[in-house]
């Protein structure tokens, strides 16, 4: 869980009024020559800025470079000093070793199920209530979506004993269902932006709708549902991630290898095979862990970016 | 058109109600049975000694006067907090950045891009690959330091480094994320404040000081909140990383002291006591942020 899972937002506008910038000084830039010299300054400084960032980048980059430069190295390639950045030879092999090593597999196969099946369903139920709450007459309507927000204010570990315990009872420890289950019910974040961004569309395409004898389900599916697809779609991509990459509500729940999600089997390779010093397999079993993610992240980057920088500015 | 017999308003008003609680019900429900329920059960638990296979036995306040001499919990709530010195590091380090991007030149979207990636990256991967790049001998930390000529330390295993190895991934991990919003609060400073100021002869440091700062900071102040309410429930990478709690407990948390105790040690009522105080220390933080974010809202209006 990441500090994503807390929407409260800050006003872009100022707090408060903008203190008068600065004295006055004695006179603005000295004019005539300044203009040429002020765009070469500009270059430079967009030069020396981006050498900066360039340097900067390396750092971020080094570690995931490394971890692929480690998965395809020899067992004992991993020890040698100086350090080679490009293996030799390359071991691809490392990469098919993966698969038998330990339930990868099946891993990836569990993280598939309960992130599928939860976001699909939870985005679902999740528009329904913003449906509601940003376009239905009801009673208690404030009062509802206050107590729902104000579950974010809890957090998971306070809930996780209680929670494990119920499940236990009724026999779904070490079964899928107690990540799946609370997921399909709903989802306050998506709630709340959806219903941020019905706000801005008219109630009247909804009244009209029901004039010409609609029901509310079908306004909701051919109204609401296509004129909230760009923010439900990038919600739903958040939400996949956050739940494909979670770790402690799974390793509270699985202990089999047959039900672990992927997460809990690379940290099981972890734990294992650094035992060995088999690091290029520990290595190769993370970046397979991490490319689904990476992948879907680059291809809707816009998406994602542009909803994360709202969420954290609007709302 | 449909002939509709006019029904009385009342009625029609009657049925919106039930088709729209109907919708919320969903939610409303796993609210109750998945939040409210079990933060219920937690506080009756944490008076009381379990060890979620029998029945609880009320032992009133034993639990909590029990956390505040015990050596691990303490230890685990100092170490919780200092990790959160990586908190403003980061944050100085996503504005600076956040300032460069937001100038008008090339492959600042490539730029925005890297410095994303750890964010999305899962973070049991992303502890494991550090774990092996705080490795004493190989790791790729210590072979950057040999490079200058200084030996690193063997960053997991020894008490006064375990600390700022996990700072510094946590705040290589979060970089983006602050930076991604200040970039966004910047974009949206009006330029003639700018314009203004450097008319007015304002240096550059000026303006920075007096009209960046103070535009970007709801920005500021959302991210520290939600990087303390994150930072306080810091788990996975200490889970992965220092599987024992670290050398002499000195990276343990208190998320993971909490899951240590309840599920490997089965002494559910005391973990739900810690448990609940963790709970009250996030949700007091938010709570204060919800209001000053209304006060700042207000006094726009």
């Amino acid at each position: 869980m990441s500090a994503q899972n807390v929407i409260t937002t800050p006003p872009l506008e100022p707090a408060g009024a903008i203190p008068a910038a600065a004295g006055r000084g004695p006179s603005g830039p000295s004019r005539g020559s300044g203009q040429r010299s002020a765009k070469a300054g500009l270059k430079l400084g967009n030069l020396i800025t981006t050498l900066i960032l360039s340097v900067g980048a390396v750092i971020m980059i080094a570690p995931l470079a490394w971890t692929f430069s480690t998965s395809l190295k020899t067992k004992d390639g991993v020890f040698e000093l100086p350090p080679q950045w490009i293996p030799d030879p390359f071991v691809w092999e490392n990469y098919a070793r993966i698969w038998t090593a330990g339930p990868l597999l099946t891993g990836i196969q569990n993280s598939l199920i309960v992130a599928c099946s939860v976001t699909i369903i939870g985005s679902l139920t999740s528009a329904l209530a913003a449906f509601a709450f940003a376009k239905m007459r009801m009673p208690f309507k404030n009062v509802l979506f206050l107590g729902l927000l104000s579950g974010l204010m809890i957090p998971f570990p306070t809930l996780m004993i209680p929670q494990f315990t119920i499940f236990a009872s009724i026999g779904w420890v070490d079964t899928l269902l107690p990540l799946i289950v609370p997921g399909l019910f709903g989802n306050i974040i998506m709630i709340f932006f959806l219903r941020q961004f019905l706000n801005s569309i008219p109630d009247s395409i909804v009244e009209a709708a029901r004039i010409d004898g609609a029901s509310y389900l079908q306004i909701f599916w051919t109204l609401i549902m296509p004129a909230i697809r760009p923010a439900l779609a990038a919600q739903f991509i958040l939400w996949f991630m956050a739940v494909w990459n979670d770790y402690l509500a799974p390793i509270i729940y699985l202990n089999s290898p047959g039900t672990q999600t992927l997460q809990l089997v690379i940290a099981n390779f972890n734990a294992q095979y650094a035992i060995q010093t088999d690091y290029p397999l520990i290595m190769a079993a993370s970046f397979i862990a991490l490319l689904p993610v990476l992948i879907v992240f680059i291809v809707f980057q816009r998406q994602i970016i542009e909803s994360i920088a709202l969420s954290g500015s609007k709302g | 058109m449909t002939t509709i017999t006019r029904p009385r308003r009342s009625r029609l008003h009657r049925k919106e109600h039930q088709a729209a609680l109907l919708f919320v019900a969903i939610p409303v429900i796993g609210f109750l049975l998945f939040t409210l329920f079990p933060l219920l059960f937690s506080v009756y638990a944490s008076f009381t000694n379990w060890n979620g296979i029998s029945a609880p036995v009320f032992k009133g306040l034993d639990n909590y006067t029990k956390m505040f001499g015990d050596r691990y919990f303490l230890k685990s709530l100092w170490n919780t907090l200092f990790m959160m010195i990586g908190i403003p590091v980061g944050l100085v380090i996503s504005l600076a950045l956040a300032l460069a991007m937001n100038r008008k030149m090339r492959g600042t979207t490539f730029f925005r891009t890297v410095y994303y990636l750890p964010v999305i990256s899962s973070i049991a991967a992303v502890a494991i690959l550090w774990q092996w790049a705080f490795n004493g001998d190989f790791g790729l930390i210590n072979q950057g330091l040999g490079l200058i000529g200084i030996e690193g330390p063997n960053w997991l295993q020894d008490t006064s480094t375990v600390k700022p190895a996990l700072i510094i991934m946590a705040v290589w991990k979060g970089l983006g994320y602050s930076m991604l919003l200040y970039l966004a609060a910047l974009q949206s400073v009006p330029r003639y404040l700018y314009e203004a100021a450097s008319l007015d002869g304002a240096t550059a440091w000026q303006q920075f000081r007096h009209i960046t700062i103070p535009m970007v900071r709801p920005v500021t102040f959302f991210l520290i909140v939600t990087s303390i309410i994150g930072g306080s429930q810091i788990f996975v990478e200490i889970n992965i990383m220092t599987p024992t709690g670290g050398p002499e407990f000195e990276s343990a948390s208190i998320v993971w002291y909490i899951w240590q105790k309840a599920f490997d040690n089965l002494q559910m009522g005391y973990a739900s006591a810690m448990s609940v105080v963790l709970g009250l220390l996030v949700f007091t933080i938010t709570f204060i942020q919800f209001r000053l974010n209304r006060r700042n809202q207000f006094s726009i209006d």
